[in-house]
């Protein structure tokens, strides 16, 4: 059991005001809050072993190394990867994506498919986009149904043997829904393609086990989890990141440098050119123990009850319709209200304390598919509670009062 | 009534709120009796690109005075066009060049100004006087 009163003490920022009113965040699906512990070990790396990795035999760079590769090992056993170098470090899920994109471009030939989902995020659509301009390959779109779900017919019959890569996250951050990812990566490994699973939404919910999932693939963003900005997490199969080219050039990355010819460093260096964020991946480290130490079941226990609360609540508001309403989603809820522009109810909400999203979430073919302009999202994590939630009712109640 | 005049009428207007909720309700109540802009107008000509909210802008010059009619399809956003019409329309070129913006601050809407803040007030008044800056270089 989840003892949240004890939990919210973690987080310093939650005890803040905004606009003279206790801070309600329910943005969590953009970025999530920092623990006092993840603050103090960036506090700590600066305060006591800033240094550079992987290049100093002095005694601090020493030290930022081992602290630097313990976390890529916690972030490998968290996920159970098999080898902690199938663990790429990054500034972030776009990188990952980015990195992955530009490796495929040597794969692919003129005519070869890609399939994304309709549930993507703008940084997962562009990518692709910009891989078919230079491969000659063609995107195909997984569609999805008024729900907000993938259609898995649909999906099935868009395979084929010219499928060389499968994108999908494993939930929309857009709508919440939780796509059946096992399924896909099943489905089209019996086609021989591979598959990247964006898991940016999902990591701060789920213990996920890329194992389990056989995915290829797999993406999570540090700050999404408790962790600082500006870190991403790629998983790769060895084979697969051994099949791939490096992403940039530069320090770190190689074996040999001569003006004739360079050889590359091994895994996971090869994708890890220059300086990283040293202070953050560890940070990261301690945010993954931390979220470990709350226990991922009682996480989503907790989560789950605080979004029917949230559902049964908001849905007593006349007129507010809800966005995704598939049965498998995390705590993120996609709403209007009537015909009000959402950036009106954000603005009026905003002067309460509560910080919600407004806007097409980055995901615009999404909001094309409903008809409307965006939405406003509230997004729940495990520090948030039911008397926060009552606050949001209200204040959608007096936002509803007077823009109507 | 000159521009700075037009501007201290807002401000004393805006005083007399005691709260943010009166200061928003008088713009909900602005942005509601914004007169609609001509649908020839409403187009992706005229849009100002914010992120959330749509913006239309349209200038008109007529015996040397600039008219603006605009529009939003947020109540708000429309709120704070009108009061930038109302300051900014009816006024020679040269006059909305030489204006300032303070007043934005005086009447507490400089949360509004952040150029990431996404119904574009930043957006909006640089369009309002990039058009001023065209007809004033027409008109020579």
């Amino acid at each position: 059991m989840l003892n949240v009163e004890t939990v919210r003490k973690d987080f310093p920022i939650l005890s803040r005001k905004v606009n003279g009113q206790p801070l309600v965040y329910f943005d969590n699906a953009a970025t999530s809050q920092t623990p006092q512990v993840v603050i103090d070990a960036i506090v700590d790396y600066y305060s006591n072993y800033n240094s550079n990795i992987h290049r100093g035999v002095h005694f601090l760079s020493q030290e930022a190394t081992d602290k630097y590769e313990i976390a890529r090992q916690k972030i490998q056993h968290h996920f159970n990867a098999e080898y902690s170098h199938e663990i790429i470090l990054t500034a972030g899920v776009t990188a990952g994506i980015n990195l992955v994109a530009n490796g495929f471009a040597s794969i692919l030939k003129k005519g070869d498919e890609i399939v994304v989902s309709a549930l993507e995020h703008h940084s997962n659509i562009v990518p692709w986009q910009m891989l078919c301009d230079k491969s000659g390959a063609i995107l195909k779109v997984i569609p999805m149904n008024l729900e907000g779900e993938l259609v898995m017919d649909a999906f099935e019959a868009l395979l084929s043997t010219k499928t060389k890569l499968v994108f999908v996250n494993h939930i929309s951050n857009a709508l919440g829904t939780i796509n059946p990812i096992k399924q896909i990566i099943k489905k089209s490994h019996r086609i021989g393609a591979a598959v990247l699973i964006d898991g940016a939404q999902a990591c701060p919910h789920i213990k996920v086990d890329v194992k389990q999932l056989d995915a290829d693939f797999y993406l999570a963003s540090a700050h999404k989890m408790c962790g600082p900005t500006g870190v991403g997490i790629l998983y790769g199969k060895q084979q697969w990141l051994t099949k791939l080219p490096p992403y940039q050039g530069g320090g770190e990355m190689i074996d040999q440098v001569t003006f004739e010819k360079t050889t590359y460093a091994g895994l996971p260096h090869k994708f890890e050119a220059g300086t990283p964020n040293i202070s953050g991946v560890i940070a990261t480290g301690v945010a993954i123990d931390y979220l470990n130490k709350i226990g991922f079941d009682a996480i989503s226990n907790y989560e789950n009850e605080l979004l029917t609360y949230a559902t049964n609540q908001l849905l007593a508001i006349e007129d507010l319709k809800i966005y995704g309403t598939s049965k498998n989603k995390t705590s993120v809820i996609s709403f209007n209200i009537g015909n009000i522009h959402p950036y009106d109810i954000g603005t009026i909400v905003d002067k309460f304390g509560i910080a919600l999203r407004t806007g097409h979430h980055c995901a615009q073919p999404i909001m094309d598919f409903y008809k409307i302009p965006g939405t406003i999202r509230a997004s729940f994590a495990f520090y948030n509670t039911k008397e926060e939630i009552d606050k949001l009712v209200s204040a959608l109640f007096k936002a509803k009062q007077m823009l109507s | 009534m000159s521009i700075s005049e037009i501007q201290e009428t807002i401000i004393e207007e805006f005083a007399m709120f005691d709260d943010w909720m009166q200061r928003y309700e008088y713009m909900i109540e602005l942005g509601k009796s914004l007169p609609i802009i001509a649908i020839e107008y409403k187009n992706d000509d005229y849009i100002i690109k914010g992120c959330q909210s749509k913006v239309w802008l349209h200038a008109e010059l007529k015996n040397n005075i600039l008219n603006f009619t605009a529009d939003s399809d947020a109540i708000i956003t429309k709120g704070i066009i009108a009061i930038l019409i109302r300051v900014f329309s009816n006024q020679p070129p040269k006059a909305i060049i030489d204006s300032s913006t303070q007043f934005i601050d005086d009447i507490g809407l400089k949360e509004h100004l952040s150029p990431t803040r996404a119904n574009g007030l930043t957006s909006m008044i640089k369009q309002i006087k990039m058009y001023a800056i065209a007809y004033q270089t027409q008109l020579k």
